[in-house]
């Protein structure tokens, strides 16, 4: 997994709330068998017209915000489906990063397992960013993951919290599955002793 | 002891490793598997060069994008990209040793609906797939949850989840139903009443005597929409009815393991005092028939209200709401019972079961639709589909003028080529209403089945209570 330490760019704002899994990534892109090239098809429905045209007023159509590597978002994002195939969109796009005052609990999970870090901060944080982002091209926000703080534009910091864990997976960049191999005896050993008391499973 | 609650007891039965912070390794007894999400994880099986850790515990099959017509076993009568995904999840499910159900079989369906049928899913289980309406088999007490294409690698090659534990919350539904009430109805009005977000970080138990009463199958549609509540899971304690439902499965115990797996059961439920981080408590004689009016799960209202207006709303709902009504094609003050309707689709994770069938063709038994209506059954299951015919359902439906498909996921996402059209009008027994969700441009109206055949019959959103 590619490394999340620091982060500087431009900050796009979508102050929607409830922005589901379907907008972020409609169906008919789910039918990859890859993880890659998702990025042109990021909001697509929102996008881009029936015809395929750009549709000029969608924030990141718009040339302040065509290189956005943050999001700024309402509350309960990526509310819906599983389908990991929305993060991999963002991250494809080259978003690394998500602010909102709430996510949906698979989203926020997938997030983290493909380097890019969502944020929860209180609304009246989420507001003031929302507010830096909409300032165009110079709305550059810089994440640093290690001492958890959001600088904005005039200088300001905003502190946010990140699990621990979670924080230290994403700034080594580490793959769950090796971690979790290294535990293979506790996992052997679980399964011997589930496997006397609940023999049917 | 302390007191624990369903999910205290089945989380405590299942960590094999917790670290200091509390981030658990979660045993995973059951992981299923559709083709939509996994190929990208099988992928990296192959690339570590990984086996998959327990395949007698893993179980696939095809849902998502199957057709639903005729002749779908010849990969010619899919499109390309479909065809390459079942395709890839046929390969998988040999290379990689697990059970599998291809579209040629009659067991084939949609994922949540073959699980409980075949017995895969069992009491006090942990049950895992990459797909968010895994909440679905909580309805047999068993933990159950949706997980994202990475989680999937991982519990195939280790049978593990990382997770930290969720908190705890009750939704009572006290007393009786009225007539006319359905699961259905229950669940869209416990989202209705918390939002979209009021679940995040809990695992639900719904209890109380109005889910008591429900059968199984009712139980698994409200469990099944636990997550567009944003719940992690959805769970319901099990009773004679759930021991009842999985005696006899094929993958059920027998014998003495059936004795002591029963016996473990019956200690599966929260203990009188357990701690609830939250409680929502509805009157069950308060739960009318119900419909979504917007693009969000939590857009609830009674059959009998009139379309909102942004400005009943506050706070980003109010923007949320006028987009929804645009979306929608609705003005507000309009009664909902004369919102027309132009397309009736029963069937999905949450509503594709036989009990579902039998309540739509009650409402459609001797009547036609309205003309011009497209209407389709498209049962959960090959199963379920087998039983409505020998129920002489499917003869209702089809003389009703119903178009009578074969089991899958069908228009609940429309990943499959049966889909709304910009603009069309859908009553649905699915669970999403998203914008375009059943197509590009579809509006959708979720209700239940009978609810969903009513409107079929009629042309409009119809109040199932003046048509009984």
């Amino acid at each position: 997994m590619d490394k999340f330490e620091k982060l500087t760019g431009v900050a796009a704002p979508m102050p929607m709330i409830n922005v589901d899994t379907d907008m972020i990534i409609p169906k008919q892109f789910l039918k990859t068998i890859k993880r890659s090239g998702l990025g042109v098809n990021l909001f697509d429905e929102m996008r881009f017209d029936d015809d395929g045209n750009e549709i000029p007023d969608f924030v990141l159509n718009q040339p302040a915000y065509r290189n956005a590597e943050i999001l700024v978002a309402g509350d309960n994002f990526g509310c819906g489906s599983s389908r990991e195939h929305a993060p991999w969109a963002i991250k494809d796009f080259g978003i690394r990063c998500v602010i909102a005052p709430s996510f949906a609990d698979i989203f926020f999970n997938n997030c983290f397992k493909n380097g890019i870090l969502p944020i929860v901060l209180p609304q009246e944080d989420v507001d003031k960013l929302m507010d830096d982002a909409q300032r165009g091209s110079n709305a550059v926000l810089t994440i640093d993951l290690e001492n958890q703080t959001i600088s904005g534009p005039d200088g300001g910091e905003i502190a946010f919290e990140v699990d621990a864990f979670r924080k230290h997976c994403l700034l080594n960049g580490l793959d769950d599955i090796g971690l979790t191999l290294e535990k293979a005896g506790a996992i052997q050993s679980f399964e011997t002793k589930a496997a006397q008391e609940r023999p049917w499973v | 002891m302390s007191p624990k609650t369903l999910y205290d007891k089945i989380w405590d039965a299942h960590v094999a490793h917790e670290a200091e912070d509390g981030t658990s390794l979660l045993y995973i007894d059951r992981h299923l598997v559709h083709e939509v999400t996994s190929p990208q994880a099988f992928e990296g099986l192959r690339m570590a060069g990984r086996p998959v850790h327990a395949p007698d515990k893993t179980i696939a099959v095809p849902d998502h994008n199957v057709p639903t017509t005729p002749g779908r076993e010849d990969p010619s009568n899919m499109t390309a990209d479909s065809a390459i995904q079942v395709a890839a999840l046929d390969k998988n499910a040999k290379d990689f040793g697990i059970h599998y159900y291809p579209v040629s079989d009659v067991r084939q369906g949609i994922v949540h609906i073959v699980g409980p049928e075949q017995g895969w899913t069992l009491p006090g289980m942990t049950v895992v797939c990459g797909d968010s309406h895994t909440a679905t088999h909580g309805a047999f007490g068993a933990l159950a949850h949706g997980i994202g294409t990475s989680e999937v690698e991982h519990v195939l090659a280790t049978q593990t989840l990382i997770q930290k534990k969720s908190k705890n919350m009750k939704v009572e539904i006290t007393g009786k139903l009225q007539p006319g009430v359905t699961a259905k109805d229950i669940t869209l009005a416990v989202i209705g009443e918390t939002g979209t977000a009021g679940g995040t970080g809990y695992v639900i138990e719904y209890c109380g005597e109005a889910i008591r009463d429900l059968s199984m199958e009712g139980r698994m549609t409200v469990c099944n929409m636990a997550i567009e509540g944003g719940a992690r899971a959805g769970l319901i304690a099990p009773d004679e009815k759930t021991f009842e439902y999985v005696k006899g499965r094929p993958h059920a115990p027998k014998g003495a393991q059936w004795e002591a797996a029963l016996a473990w059961w019956k200690t599966l439920y929260s203990d009188d005092d357990a701690h609830w981080d939250k409680v929502v408590t509805l009157k069950g004689e308060d739960i009318a028939p119900v419909v979504t009016w917007g693009t969000s799960p939590e857009d609830v209202l009674p059959i009998t209200a009139n379309v909102p207006s942004p400005e009943d709303f506050e706070g980003g709902k109010v923007e949320a709401a006028a987009r929804s009504l645009e979306y929608m094609g609705l003005k507000p003050g309009t009664p909902l019972s004369e919102v027309e309707i132009d397309t009736v689709f029963i069937g999905s994770c949450t509503n594709g079961r036989i009990e579902d069938l039998r309540a739509a063709a009650e409402i459609v038994k001797g009547k036609k639709i309205k003309e011009g209506m497209r209407a389709m059954v498209v049962p959960g299951s090959g199963l379920v589909r087998a039983q409505a015919e020998e129920e002489g359902l499917a003869d209702i439906f089809k003389d009703a003028g119903f178009e009578w498909r074969l089991a899958g996921c069908s228009m609940c996402l429309a990943m499959n080529p049966d889909q709304l059209q910009p603009g069309e009008r859908c009553a649905s027994t699915s669970n999403r209403n998203f914008e375009g969700r059943q197509g590009r441009g579809g509006r959708t109206h979720l209700l239940s089945p009978a609810m969903a055949a009513a409107a079929a019959v009629t042309g409009k959103l119809t109040d199932i209570r003046d048509l009984t």
